[in-house]
């Protein structure tokens, strides 16, 4: 053992470093967001919750095509459709098990009408179990709410797609 | 107090005296358990400030409930006591920690003459009941009937053991300096120690070592990082506590606090001057503030040291923690007895 460590460490040199460290850090300003009061960003392209869409004249979007059924890796997705009485296609079955959904975002690039989409919503847990699997009618409801947002993140997107 | 009793309430002497010291437990406790409710969240808000987070903030004002809450929801908890444990030794466990962490606040002086027991050899009984401590966690280790709980258990009673030694032959430098064991004593021959200016042995650059000594040592004789061996969660989940839970468990958490607000407090008092303030010149009015605040106000510094400390550094290797007791503190401060005692041999008595 040199003097020059005999020295450092009797005197807990590197300690007396580390310390002073770790006391400029104590006055830093806080890196964690304050989180229900503050909130990071959200990009137009974040994967969220789930809905589907509506025309502008209340119409579903939805046309039954079954691709996102198809394209989703997690088959998390079932559509059962039905002729409607006047003559178009439309589901009358649409669930999403949101416990088997991994949030990829393959439905909504396969959808042709940009009916099911994922919105910036990230708030969504339940109590249950059974509340996370949606049905048609909660999916056109979130579509409902989250509408003014989700066209214009899908208007910020158009240029990349 | 107890004059006050006997006149002014008119009891005989003996229940004057029993009910005069009863109020001075009280007295001492509660405010305690307040304090070491606070220092709780005062450490976690400390720790996280350092690793850039806000900590408890949601609970109250800046949090300042966070361990009231904490408190009660761990109240409404059910107390679990393994199939297989020792139900007798496994809730006597908690209880034994808890009371020892309390007991040794009977002797600490707060003031000039504020003091639950002023007995002569205070400073032996600080030694003896803060040895009785490892019982409760030795117990616990036993009594719990699982691995972790055990290998914990076997820690601590090594990790005590070894630095108690080292903090017996710091001890031994300061009575030897103060001449006394009494705590009211040893704070009293502080006073002007350096120059007649500065109150504290910690000022004396021969003490100062020791000092050191014993603010590592009080770290690793309450458990903390860097020595939090016995608890190490990566390695032993929770260490002696892996079985406890609702009350039992939270007796383990006030205790270990109330056992560091003490060593803090110790630090205060045997090496920085207890209640007196650290200057001894009366240029602006410091004796007028009250001794405990400064009492106070230095168990609040080296709690922040505490809590630096544990923000700052790794945990230690059980090898290196043996280590530094056996192999650097013990003869450090074994050397360090001698020096002192050559020194007051040549200053107080002569060749």
């Amino acid at each position: 053992m040199g003097v020059a460590h005999f020295v450092k460490s009797f005197t807990l040199w590197e300690f007396v470093k580390a310390h002073a460290l770790t006391l400029r850090y104590f006055f830093k300003p806080k890196a964690t967001i304050n989180y229900p009061f503050e909130r990071n960003p959200v990009s137009p392209r974040f994967r969220g919750e789930h809905a589907l869409r509506r025309y502008p004249n209340g119409e579903e979007r939805c046309i039954a095509c079954k691709l996102c059924e198809a394209v989703c890796p997690a088959q998390a997705i079932t559509i059962e459709a039905e002729p409607r009485d006047d003559g178009s296609r439309r589901t009358t079955r649409y669930d999403i098990d949101m416990t088997k959904c991994i949030y990829c975002g393959l439905c909504q690039e396969a959808c042709p009408v940009d009916a099911i989409v994922e919105g910036p919503n990230y708030e969504f847990s339940t109590e249950t179990r059974e509340e996370l699997i949606y049905d048609k009618a909660k999916l056109l409801d979130n579509g409902d709410r989250w509408e003014r947002v989700l066209a214009a993140n899908l208007a910020a997107d158009a240029p990349y797609r | 107090m107890t004059g006050f009793f006997q006149t002014t309430v008119g009891m005989p002497y003996g229940w004057a005296w029993f009910t005069a010291t009863i109020v001075g437990i009280l007295v001492i406790a509660l405010p305690l358990m307040l304090a070491v409710a606070m220092i709780i969240y005062a450490d976690r808000k400390i720790w996280a400030a350092m690793a850039l987070r806000r900590g408890p903030n949601v609970v109250g004002p800046f949090g300042l409930l966070q361990s009231f809450a904490d408190g009660l929801k761990v109240f409404l908890q059910e107390t679990i006591i393994p199939s297989a444990a020792n139900r007798g030794l496994f809730l006597i466990a908690p209880i034994i920690t808890f009371t020892v962490a309390l007991i040794v606040w009977a002797v600490v002086p707060f003031d000039a003459g504020v003091v639950l027991a002023d007995i002569n050899v205070g400073l032996l009984y600080v030694l003896a009941a803060s040895s009785l401590g490892v019982y409760g966690i030795i117990l616990a280790g036993w009594a719990s009937n699982s691995k972790y709980p055990f290998y914990s258990a076997l820690r601590a009673a090594a990790q005590m053991v070894s630095y108690e030694v080292a903090i017996g032959f710091v001890l031994i430098t300061v009575v030897l300096w103060a001449g006394s064991f009494n705590l009211s004593a040893i704070v009293l021959g502080q006073q002007g120690h350096i120059l007649g200016i500065l109150n504290g042995y910690g000022f004396n650059p021969l003490l100062f070592p020791m000092a050191v000594v014993f603010l590592i040592s009080s770290m690793a004789e309450t458990q903390r990082a860097p020595f939090d061996l016995t608890e190490a969660e990566s390695e032993l989940v929770a260490g002696y506590q892996t079985e406890y839970s609702s009350m039992s468990f939270a007796l383990y958490w006030l205790g270990e606090y109330a056992n560091v607000i003490l060593m803090c407090v110790l630090n205060a008092t045997l090496f920085w001057g207890g209640w007196l303030p650290p200057l001894n010149i009366d240029l602006i009015p410091w004796f007028d503030i009250p001794g405990i605040i400064w009492l106070f106000g230095k168990m609040l510094f080296f709690f922040f040291v505490f809590s630096w400390v544990k923000a700052t550094v790794p945990r230690y290797r059980y090898d290196q923690l043996m280590r530094l007791g056996w192999k650097i503190f013990l003869p450090l401060s074994l050397l360090w007895v001698f020096l002192v005692s050559g020194v007051l041999m040549a200053t107080r008595v002569g060749f």
